[in-house]
């Protein structure tokens, strides 16, 4: 299947990705040439197959739930683009 | 004597015997880096002062008494291992400036054993690309000829290794990053079985099949390197709980009754017959060392690359949305609302190859999509996976190439992703399957250039595998081979 060129742009704006306007036609020719690789996948039948989601079959391993972090608000901080008074700084969200 | 000219195992001896200081070593290194990774750009972050004072530490722990195989041991680390408060960018300029608050399991572990950390290698960024061409670093050269690339995305790691500037390094693997390079460079490069070493404080890629490896001159090398690195940590939820075997222990040069796979799919008309005349012979030294050679089929072989490119760009959209510019990294300027920033943030700080994995997935994720590609892909995963357990009914471990071809040209392919992808045709399966595989040398091109065959193995099954690419190495030189730089 090839994708449009307002696909492209769609998924753009879900990936918060900006896109100039002459980077949308190679991107759809790349996107289309592997998206040509990948359906050939269709040629399998997989209706009884059981997805495989993790490598290796292994139970979720538990732990107990304990504390094992002590305060590292200073250290996560430090590498903030921008904070004031002890939390992360973003452009205002509501006006 | 040239200190940079030597095994690992070899400076291990010296170091104990007190032929060597762990200061003269990592001072030869680091004058070697100098000198040599201006041309090869096998380097992003040098850290001299740090390796003098790790190499101080090993000196005192070897006068003392409690050093361990791998104390004094002049190492490099791909970029992607968080390393605290060194700078740890995953050859992106979104993480330029990151300096990690945290160590990640496998520095942390070679630290404590001693082991010098020399600087952080060049990679794709965020470990995208099969060529090293994708760093915001610039890309790497193969030191065999520094017009072609050295392979991807653990290409800082080969080239590093390939031009004697660490005795190690670590890469990692989760489309044949480090088998893919090692083959490309001539080294040693394992991917261990998914799961056998800890993630945690491993930039993620694509979760379910990244792994980290050792990349060493020779198998014996990567054996000492592995047995650090391996083992179980609770920071990791898919990490494996089964007991680390002495790697180096079981290391054999006799193949009596091993019985290896050729499985006829890793034979297809585009491999360069120059590799497969190298994989014939390398055939015929196992048979002279007592193997058996048994052809086997592995159907579903040329699905793994369709099926990799959904689950991988998948997963990889999943973890790269956490870089917003709101915690760490890359922020735009003056953003003018929260989405401003967002957008901006990441179209400034990714470049294009990342940008494209992510448009991928996130499209093959999509309401409506999800089910025809993520949820196929995860299907055909099982019967490639399948495929594997089956061969391994009769066979002991698989032998096939590594690559296509040897490495190519600067440029050749970056422009065409597709033909950039099917670079990793024989190497993405083993990680599809979670299995451990190793590449080794086993040849060289007419043109010089280095040709590496892959071991495939069971799951957990490293010692067979080393021992086997140890077996190889003891009959043959192929990995003594050097360039000349």
């Amino acid at each position: 299947m090839s994708i449009q060129a307002e696909t492209v742009k769609q998924v753009a704006v879900l990936a918060r990705l900006q896109l100039d306007d002459q980077a949308v036609p190679p991107l759809v020719e790349q996107l289309s040439n592997i998206l040509k690789l990948v359906e050939q996948l269709n040629e399998l039948d997989t209706r009884d197959v059981v997805p495989m989601s993790h490598a290796l079959d292994m139970p979720i391993p538990e732990r107990p739930d304990e504390v094992v972090n002590t305060n590292c608000k200073d250290a996560l901080l430090a590498n903030a683009p921008d904070s004031v008074q002890g939390y992360f700084q973003v452009p205002k969200i509501i006006e | 004597m040239d200190p940079t000219q030597i095994t690992l195992v070899q400076a291990h001896a010296m170091l104990r015997s007190r032929q060597i200081s762990a200061r003269e070593l990592t001072t030869a290194f680091l004058e070697r880096i100098a000198r040599i990774n201006p041309i090869i750009n096998a380097f992003i972050t040098v850290d001299g002062e740090g390796a003098m004072a790790a190499a101080r530490m090993a000196d005192e722990r070897l006068a003392q008494g409690t050093a361990t195989p791998m104390t004094g041991i002049p190492v490099g680390v791909k970029d992607l291992f968080c390393t605290q408060h060194l700078t740890t960018t995953c050859g992106s300029k979104m993480l330029a400036r990151f300096r990690p608050p945290y160590e990640s399991t496998v520095t942390r572990k070679l630290k404590e054993a001693g082991a010098v950390i020399l600087g952080k290698t060049n990679m794709d960024e965020f470990a995208m690309g099969s060529s090293n061409e994708t760093s915001w670093f610039g890309p790497v050269r193969n030191p065999w000829d520094i017009r072609r690339i050295p392979g991807g995305s653990s290409g800082g790691s080969a080239a590093a290794l390939a031009a004697r500037l660490a005795l190690a390094t670590i890469g990692s693997d989760t489309g044949g990053s480090i088998r893919q390079p090692a083959a490309l460079t001539g080294t040693t490069g394992l991917k261990p079985t998914y799961g056998r070493i800890s993630r945690f404080g491993m930039i993620a890629f694509a979760s379910s099949l990244d792994q980290a490896g050792p990349m060493a001159w020779s198998a014996a090398d990567a054996a000492m390197v592995l047995q650090v690195i391996a083992g179980h940590d609770a920071m990791d939820s898919t990490s494996i709980r089964d007991d680390v075997p002495d790697y180096s222990a079981h290391l054999s040069t006799r193949m009596e009754g091993l019985r290896i796979g050729i499985p006829a799919e890793y034979h297809p008309e585009s491999l360069n017959p120059e590799i497969g005349q190298a994989l014939d012979e390398a055939g015929r030294v196992f048979g002279a060392l007592g193997a058996t050679l048994v052809p086997v089929s592995l159907p579903h072989t040329r699905h793994a690359i369709p099926t990799y490119y959904i689950i991988a760009p998948a997963e990889a959209s999943s973890n790269l949305a956490r870089f917003d510019g709101v915690r760490f990294g890359h922020r735009c300027q003056d953003p003018v609302d929260l989405k401003d920033m967002y957008t901006r943030t990441r179209s400034e700080g990714f470049g294009a190859e990342v940008k494209r994995r992510i448009m991928l997935g996130t499209y093959v994720l999509s309401s409506g999509y999800y089910d025809a590609y993520y949820r196929k892909a995860q299907k055909v995963r099982r019967l490639i996976a399948d495929d594997f357990h089956q061969a391994f009914q009769k066979v002991d471990l698989l032998l096939t190439p590594t690559t296509p071809g040897t490495a190519f040209p600067l440029g050749e392919k970056i422009d065409d992703p597709v033909a950039m992808y099917l670079s990793d045709l024989f190497t993405i399966n083993v990680n599809l399957a979670g299995l451990p595989g190793i590449s080794i040398p086993c040849g060289s091109d007419s043109q010089g250039l280095p040709i590496g065959m892959q071991l495939i193995a069971p799951i957990l099954k490293e010692a067979p595998l080393l021992s086997a690419a140890h077996a190889f190495q003891t009959a043959t030189s192929w990995h003594q081979r050097k360039p000349e730089l």
